[in-house]
């Protein structure tokens, strides 16, 4: 994957898959602390020890289609060659919590990339979903949730007009907390 | 159209939108499924995805359903994109931001399937 933003589609993704009802992606941006942190957290179905032991074997995957599941296993190698790392907690039943760490300033850490458009491609395909975002960049925080969203757009979040709008916002929100107009 | 840059901007275009939505009865004339799992991912679905919320805006089409169906099973076909319309639905592979432009233009609206790129009917 080119940028971490699709990453992180891509485990919001297990998340549904999980038939997760509520998602949470916190992303923290910490340069005294030369931290970049991603969480995501779902209330899907979890995970069960024996499974949770082998979720970064690129040989086991819970789907009746193939036989490899790459995603979590190459992540886990990106990050711990950028000197940070990746934890899975999970309980069967209750839910799973993804936390993935990078040393900001690794020459080979990917760039976060385009957030927005994960954000908008996870309400374009799942509004039904709870899903919130709070992002920090050096104390600054914005946050945001799907249900605000649904607040002020109700049954019209899922067109096209409403969407692109909402990625222009988040992309606005973004960049003004990395200190851009 | 100018970059949305706050809530009340957002709250003004929930309003351009329900003109739109007031067209559409019960379900969707047309369904897309987008294939996204981690290949799909990986082979730009989100950029198509992108690029086919931005083709329906410039059309005003709002008929439409989009699904995600997680991996199809179809991985060398990555991105794959499925339409949905008249009771047909027809598979695309290999899909780029370009082309998913064009299956909307021909195929989402105005019911012309794209043969050349299509790769299952059922």
């Amino acid at each position: 994957m080119k940028e971490l933003s699709l990453n992180i589609l891509d485990i919001i993704e297990n998340s549904l898959k999980a038939n997760a009802k509520n998602i949470e992606l916190n992303i923290l941006e910490d340069d005294n602390k030369d931290l970049l942190l991603i969480e995501v957290r779902d209330d899907g179905v979890g995970m069960d020890e024996a499974l949770l032991k082998e979720v970064f074997d690129p040989f086991t995957t819970t789907s009746k289609n193939k036989k490899v599941g790459l995603g979590l296993p190459l992540l886990k190698l990106e990050a711990e060659s950028c000197d940070g790392g990746i934890s899975i907690e999970s309980e069967k039943g209750k839910g799973t919590t993804v936390k993935i760490c990078f040393r900001k300033s690794h020459i080979d850490t990917p760039p976060l990339g385009d957030i927005a458009s994960t954000i908008v491609s996870v309400v374009a395909t799942h509004p039904e979903i709870n899903f919130r975002y709070r992002h920090e960049v050096n104390g600054k925080v914005f946050e945001i949730s799907i249900e605000d969203l649904k607040k002020i757009c109700n049954e019209t979040i899922c067109t096209p007009l409403v969407l692109n709008g909402i990625r222009d916002f988040l992309n606005e929100q973004i960049k003004s907390l990395h200190g851009g107009a | 159209m100018d970059k949305i840059k706050s809530i009340e901007e957002l709250r003004k275009l929930r309003e351009q939108a329900q003109a739109f939505l007031k067209t559409r009865q019960g379900e969707a004339k047309v369904k897309v499924y987008i294939s996204m799992g981690t290949v799909g991912i990986a082979a730009g679905a989100r950029d198509v995805l992108l690029a086919i919320l931005d083709e329906l805006q410039k059309r005003n089409f709002t008929d439409v359903q989009i699904i995600e169906r997680g991996s199809m099973g179809l991985d060398v076909e990555e991105p794959v994109v499925a339409v949905e319309r008249d009771g047909i639905r027809v598979y695309y592979g290999h899909v780029t931001p370009e082309m998913a432009r064009e299956i909307v233009a021909s195929h989402v609206i105005n019911g012309q399937i794209v043969s050349d790129w299509v790769i299952a009917k059922e």
